[in-house]
């Protein structure tokens, strides 16, 4: 179908994003791979639709020594061909299909908050986080001064007060299926995904109906190595089988020992544990709790030897 | 409230008055007048819809018209040249790789992206790259194929048989 009408705005930069923001009860729209199928079904009909697609300097993957920061206008094929962080790569192959990537943005993908999709994984299970601006309260925004002394993406050069910026933890950011801790009047700018410590590795393992669906489960996991190549620490976080990504710390399960005698039984018994499926039409509970276990025994093999095997 | 934009489509600047809310797809379709891009699912998975956005394949009925003001589009009615058919379009004629065509066009453009930015792909790259594009009449075995032969004709065009050299 069409999507409903709406008033449509394009705002030239982040003030008047934010502005209209503030005043309106208005969608944000940037890639639009999940906002306009909503639409186009009816299921969402916002009486503004605000295109965020203009505002300068919201386009940027800079990779610090500390992770890799992604701005709410990168593409997920862009953030991919960057190369910046192994786990993202990971995941972005199995974000639905080539074409979609090329305009769906990593950053709308958290805030779309899926409880199926991959993206919000990786931000859990790496605990990176998301910077939320709003317009400063008492009137039309001003000056653009980020916290933490750099200036945050898309920030306005000169004149008056800046948005007020919060960065927001992943644990506390997915609030329930499809819905994020982003409030009314609030854009988000920018996503940090913390680089993985030194003799780590990672890996996504999910299934799917048909290839680029949604999974029925998917399980990334990050295993991180001592100096004897014994497992120090070991987390996954787990998609389709909660409201949100459901992340796990296994390491006490895994034991300090390599990887090879890792007693994975009792780690897939403390992962199925930890997530509450639920039956669908796609798949029953008890399937998908037998899948998450799958899942993630074979992402923690892969994550350690990865770990172990840098490229 | 309508919107006056102004698409660059198959290297032609085209000027429309548009809802908000209308897609690309449409667009293209009503407004512009080019039916060569269909409309399948409309809302992303049957890729039938495919244009190239500044290059790049999207979904067209994924995209509102506005929020492509001054861009440039490619679609199916693009991709022939002024000697004819494109590389990918006559491999697709050569390998039979269409029964009804209403695909077509989605995985013309998808293909010629594609290609451009990996001209010889791999079995397992071209099942990737299409992977968003449904057939529902020849299977897709065809369609393989006349992705591997585009491959061949577009090497070809680009090292003119160096038979004759001296």
């Amino acid at each position: 179908m069409k999507p409903p009408p709406f008033t449509y705005h394009a705002p030239r930069d982040l003030r008047e994003a934010l502005d209209l923001l503030a005043e309106v009860d208005g969608k944000v729209l940037a890639g639009g791979q999940s906002l306009i199928p909503l639409l186009n079904m009816r299921l969402a009909a916002p009486a503004h639709v605000v295109d965020v697609n203009r505002l300068p300097g919201l386009s940027g993957i800079e990779a610090g020594p500390g992770g890799v920061t992604v701005g709410a206008l990168a593409r997920q094929a862009e953030v991919a061909r960057a190369g910046v962080h192994p786990l993202l790569g990971q995941a972005l192959r199995l974000v639905a299909h080539p074409v979609i990537r090329n305009r769906g943005t990593v950053v709308g993908s958290l805030v779309h908050a899926d409880p199926a999709a991959e993206l919000p994984a990786v931000l859990a299970v790496l605990g990176g986080s998301v910077r939320l601006a709003r317009r400063a309260p008492g009137g039309s925004s001003g000056p653009a001064a980020g916290r933490g002394g750099s200036p945050s993406p898309g920030a306005v050069p000169g004149g008056s007060p800046g948005p007020v910026v919060r960065e927001v933890a992943a644990d506390a950011f997915f609030a329930g299926p499809l819905e994020s801790a982003a409030e009314p009047g609030e854009l988000a700018v920018s996503a940090f995904f913390p680089a993985l410590p030194p003799r780590s590795g990672s890996a996504f393992e999910e299934l799917a109906r048909r290839h680029g669906d949604y999974a029925l489960a998917g399980v990334c996991a990050v295993v991180t190595l001592d100096e004897d190549l014994h497992v120090a620490a070991a987390r996954v976080a787990c998609v389709g089988v909660g409201p949100v990504p459901v992340v796990a710390d296994v390491s006490e399960a895994c034991g300090r020992r390599p990887a090879a005698t890792v007693p994975w039984e009792a780690v897939v018994a403390a992962v199925r544990r930890a997530v509450e499926p639920e039956d669908d039409i796609h798949a029953s509970a008890a399937y998908r709790l037998h899948l998450v276990g799958v899942l993630a025994e074979r992402a923690l093999r892969e994550a350690a030897a990865r770990a172990a095997a840098p490229p | 409230m309508e919107h006056e934009i102004t698409l660059v489509v198959n290297g032609t600047a085209r000027r429309a008055r548009v809802p908000g809310r209308r897609l690309l797809s449409d667009c293209l379709r009503h407004d512009l007048g080019l039916t060569g891009t269909h409309v399948g699912c409309e809302h992303g998975v049957c890729g039938c819809c495919t244009v190239l956005l500044d290059g790049e394949p999207v979904r067209s009925c994924l995209t509102l018209a506005v929020t492509v003001d001054g861009r440039e589009i490619t679609t199916v009615e693009g991709l022939a040249g002024p000697e004819g058919l494109s590389p990918v379009q006559r491999a697709f004629e050569e390998c039979h790789a269409l029964q009804c065509g209403f695909c077509t066009p989605g995985f013309l453009c998808t293909v010629t992206a594609l290609l451009r930015d990996n001209p010889a792909p791999a079995e397992d790259e071209v099942l990737e790259g299409i992977s968003g594009n449904l057939c529902r009449c020849t299977g897709y075995q065809n369609i393989v194929k006349a992705v591997h032969r585009a491959a061949e004709l577009l090497a070809e065009e680009r090292q003119p048989s160096t038979g004759e050299a001296p």
